[in-house]
């Protein structure tokens, strides 16, 4: 049997079974040694899975970044190429608009908003006192809402409050302050209590520096401002807010918050968005403290300057991915170098960084060129291209992937929303301003030297190691804090600890994935920290189980990308079956698998939880993906192919969707659910008839009154059960 | 002939990427290095059962002369695809690992206490640390007759190992 007992041991094991009082030592030794020797490869494997569930959920999550991100490109290509009569942009141009939000007196319209007495919630009198914000606190932890009105009074005072505070805020440590820097808490309330529970409400003996990211992904994004706002007006001097990639308008749109406060303040919820959208502008870039410690949100790149950086307009940059306009791109070319450093699927040269890759195979680029100088409205010059007339056009002229310097001098060309405060016409540095302020709110460190265009969020760059040491070096600082990336224990050093990531929001991917984490950090400027985990039910979860847990809503994520892709995969898996003759072998599914999908991950370790039943070592494959595709849908949907894409592009439609519905009805009408597909049809390069999206509308209008429901549409497409491999039983 | 060397060579090619991938997941700078402390758990994963002696015998003979702390793919590749093509350190099977319970339950009650199992398994054999035991404790332990039912116990772990 070779596994570590002879023979004549399992007799001796056997003999002494019969019921002796002592177990002879030599025995006991060798039981002990086979359990011990059997329970840690139970470990070992366990800890595998582990992280091969993090890959999962990190490349998923970063591959949605770069989504939005080329979405968002693709609107403004479109922005600027639409003919003023087109419908399509009438669509669309409700995203590039930006209302005037410069007035005061329309912000003092709050006023007039009356809180009716039956309403039980806390109120808010300004100015804000200590015992307030504790109220408050407390309020929002028995699960209360805050009344409107009081929350847009609040955040009028906050935004008069951040204007006037710099880009970089100065702290010190001076009177043995201890100061607390938390990371993303993404709209994790419950983390946010958590951490005033161990460590205290802010307060002038306890202050604070939050570094971005309060919203998205988590259900409370508001009350988590609501809170940090509050300590803010009391505190002023005591509480720093950064902000983050999250802290935009744009991104909300599709990862949550738009939906949330919309949700939750169905008459003035448009307004309260409108406002945070300018405060989101207002807050500011960074915090150093002692002159030594540099606090932001993402990172830096090579070019990092904070002298520029403390001098911007930084309200300016409402959405950091929309870039200024500038003279530059306007006479930008096609430019045909730097093939090498922005093709999505490259792998780096040299020191050749596996990062995950997008799964989105859009191969439609953008490149800028002769970018009218006039707004939309003015044009009357373009004349009618139809739009896919227009990008078959471009895409033949193009064919070449962006350079990290075309990225940012592609730009949404966009007067409709000319910011009230921007005097005049803008000029060439706004480029390199932006650039640095995206660098700053996007970026990720790597391993090796170097600065690279950071291909997988999209936006910001990757540093290494010599860049870190020259910009500390540069502006005599001696580390380097961030958040951005969620780290399993909540924090993680790297570049020999002159950078540190600290994450916040426990449990980010799923319960049990990951701890979050705080910093305290005194006069030494020596970081302390203290990790958590919210939700109770977590900790008395067994390995076995929170591991179970999150891999089982990894591996759900992961079941739906594979069946947006599978016609790529069927024609992958054809290749190794050119007789077809439905089945391949395992090893040569591993191989197509990565080959379409370029997400780095290890597939033969992750097959078992993907593939049920093999012959032979051979897998039916046809079989494979029709249990794959076990969906819970009202409608019949013959149009396999439109199906695929709907999956492929769920977050896509969404952001779509809500953009589309102006009045915030959560109804679109048809006409515009077909537009919308047209639009996406177009972005994605796949062909989709007319009358297949037709039907595909009617048979959506579930209620057949002319309009569809977003949530419940959304809600019909989403893959359910299909977990092949379920052995054990939902724990709670 | 042809054909089996083919399919000599295919298998072999198979082992060497199923251990590139295993070992890929801990390269975390990747550049095809790992902490030699995350060895066990690589080795572990593609299946084997290594005692931690054995464990040790093996790092010994993939580290570099002067230890750095990290092992490189290019000598564990060859140690470990001689490890999986002779099927060294291989499962334990169930029935044998539920005797290995019955021998410590002397008085064959059919469960075990919390303070015997903790005894055995952190003073003999290759200790657990406190750790380990508390983790292992966690998962084994009923909570209403604070007691290891050893059978199921195992049960319910093989039922995970088959996934």
């Amino acid at each position: 049997m070779g596994c570590g007992f002879a023979k004549s041991d399992q007799a001796q094991l056997k003999q002494l079974n019969r019921g002796t009082s002592i177990v002879p030592a030599a025995t006991a030794m060798r039981a002990a040694l086979l359990i011990q020797r059997w329970y840690r490869q139970y470990v070992a494997r366990l800890e595998m899975r582990r992280r091969c569930t993090w890959n999962i959920f990190q490349s998923i999550e970063y591959a949605g970044e770069q989504d939005q991100i080329k979405l968002y490109n693709f609107f403004g290509y479109l922005m600027d190429h639409f003919t003023p009569a087109s419908s399509e942009r009438n669509l669309i141009s409700h995203i590039f608009r930006e209302h005037d939000i410069g007035r005061d007196v329309e912000w003092e319209s709050y006023k007039s908003i009356e809180v009716p007495e039956l309403y039980s919630g806390p109120h808010l009198s300004f100015p804000m006192t200590f015992s307030n914000a504790a109220e408050l606190v407390e309020a929002f932890k028995n699960k209360q809402q805050l009344h409107s009105r009081y929350v847009l009074q609040l955040l009028v005072e906050s935004w008069r409050r951040l204007r006037i505070l710099p880009n970089i805020s100065q702290i010190s440590t001076c009177h043995s302050k201890e100061i607390t820097i938390c990371g993303d808490l993404h709209g994790h309330l419950e983390d946010l209590l958590l951490v005033f529970y161990k460590n205290g409400l802010p307060s002038s003996e306890r202050p604070y520096v939050f570094n971005g990211d309060y919203v998205d992904r988590g259900k409370d994004s508001l009350e988590i401002l609501l809170i940090l706002f509050s300590f803010l007006l009391v505190y002023p001097n005591d509480v720093h807010l950064n902000r983050g990639n999250h802290e935009d308008h744009i991104v909300n749109l599709r990862y949550g918050f738009t939906k949330e406060v919309l949700g939750k303040y169905k008459l003035h919820g448009k307004k309260i968005l409108k406002l945070l959208q300018k405060i989101f502008s207002w807050l500011p870039l960074a915090t150093v403290i002692d002159h030594k410690v540099l606090v932001l949100h993402g990172g830096i790149s090579d070019t990092t300057d904070l002298h520029l950086l403390s001098r911007v307009d930084r309200h300016k940059y409402v959405s950091a991915l929309r870039p200024p306009k500038s003279k530059k791109q306007m006479r930008s070319g096609l430019i045909g170098s730097d093939l090498e450093d922005n093709d999505p699927t490259y792998e780096f040269v040299g020191s050749s960084r596996r990062r995950v890759r997008s799964l989105t195979h859009t191969t439609y680029t953008v490149t800028r060129h002769e970018a009218p100088r006039r707004s939309l409205q003015v044009q009357t010059t373009r004349v009618t291209y139809s739009v896919e007339e227009e990008l078959k056009k471009r895409r033949r002229q193009a064919g070449l992937s962006q350079s990290y310097r075309d990225l940012h001098n592609s730009t949404m060309n966009s007067d409709l929303d000319s910011d009230p405060d921007s005097g005049g016409e803008l000029l060439d540095s706004n480029e390199d301003e932006w650039k640095q302020i995206v660098d700053l709110l996007w970026s990720d460190p790597m391993p090796q030297d170097g600065c690279i265009p950071n291909d997988v969020r999209g936006g910001g760059c990757y540093w290494g190691p010599n860049v870190t040491e020259e910009v500390l070096r540069r502006h005599n600082l001696t580390l380097l804090i961030r958040s951005h990336e969620c780290k399993q224990e909540g924090y993680e050093f790297c570049h020999n600890r002159k950078v540190l990531t600290i994450f916040s929001a426990s449990n980010y991917y799923e319960v049990g994935s990951n701890r979050g984490a705080y910093i305290r950090m005194g006069p030494d400027l020596v970081p302390h920290f203290i990790q958590y985990q919210a939700n109770r039910s977590t900790r008395e979860l067994t390995l076995r189980q929170s591991v179970g847990q999150t891999e089982r809503s990894a591996l759900k994520a992961l079941r739906e990308k594979l069946f947006a892709h599978k016609s790529e995969l069927v024609s992958a898996f054809q290749v190794y079956d050119p007789e077809h003759k439905g089945r391949i072998s395992l090893g040569n599914w591993a191989s197509a698998m990565e080959a379409v999908l370029k997400l780095g991950l290890p597939w033969r370790m992750l097959r078992s939880q993907l593939v049920g039943e093999t012959v032979d070592g051979m897998l039916d494959y046809q079989l494979w993906f029709r249990e794959l595709s076990i969906t819970e849908h009202k409608t019949e949907l013959s149009n396999a192919n439109l199906l695929e894409t709907m999956y492929k592009n769920h977050s896509n439609l969404e952001t779509i969707f809500r953009i589309i519905d102006t009045d915030n009805s959560g109804l679109i009408s048809l006409e515009e659910f077909r537009q919308t597909w047209k639009l996406l049809s177009t972005h994605l390069q796949t062909d989709i008839s007319d009358k297949a999206i037709s039907d595909l509308a009617v048979s959506i209008d579930f209620n057949k009154d002319g309009s569809i429901d977003i949530n419940e549409f959304m809600e019909a497409f989403r893959l359910v059960g299909g977990d092949l491999l379920q052995h054990e039983d939902d724990v709670h | 002939m042809a054909e089996d060397k083919d399919s000599a060579e295919a298998i072999v090619s198979e082992v060497h990427r199923k251990i590139s991938e295993a070992f890929d997941v801990f390269d975390h700078e990747f550049n095809k290095t790992v902490d030699v402390r995350e060895i066990g758990t690589i080795i572990r994963s593609l299946g084997c059962f290594p005692s931690e002696g054995e464990l040790h015998d093996i790092i010994a003979e993939i580290e570099e002369e002067e230890p750095t702390g990290y092992i490189c793919f290019e000598k564990f590749l060859p140690t470990m695809t001689t490890v999986l093509m002779e099927r060294r350190f291989r499962p334990i099977p169930e029935d044998l690992l539920l005797q290995a319970f019955e021998v410590l339950d002397q008085q064959k009650k059919g469960h075990l206490e919390p303070e015997e199992l903790t005894k055995y398994l952190t003073q003999e054999g290759e200790p657990f640390t406190p750790e380990e035991m508390e983790e292992m404790m966690s998962a084994a332990l009923d909570p209403d007759r604070n007691v290891i039912f050893y059978k199921d116990f195992v049960s319910m772990m093989s039922v995970d190992n088959h996934r």
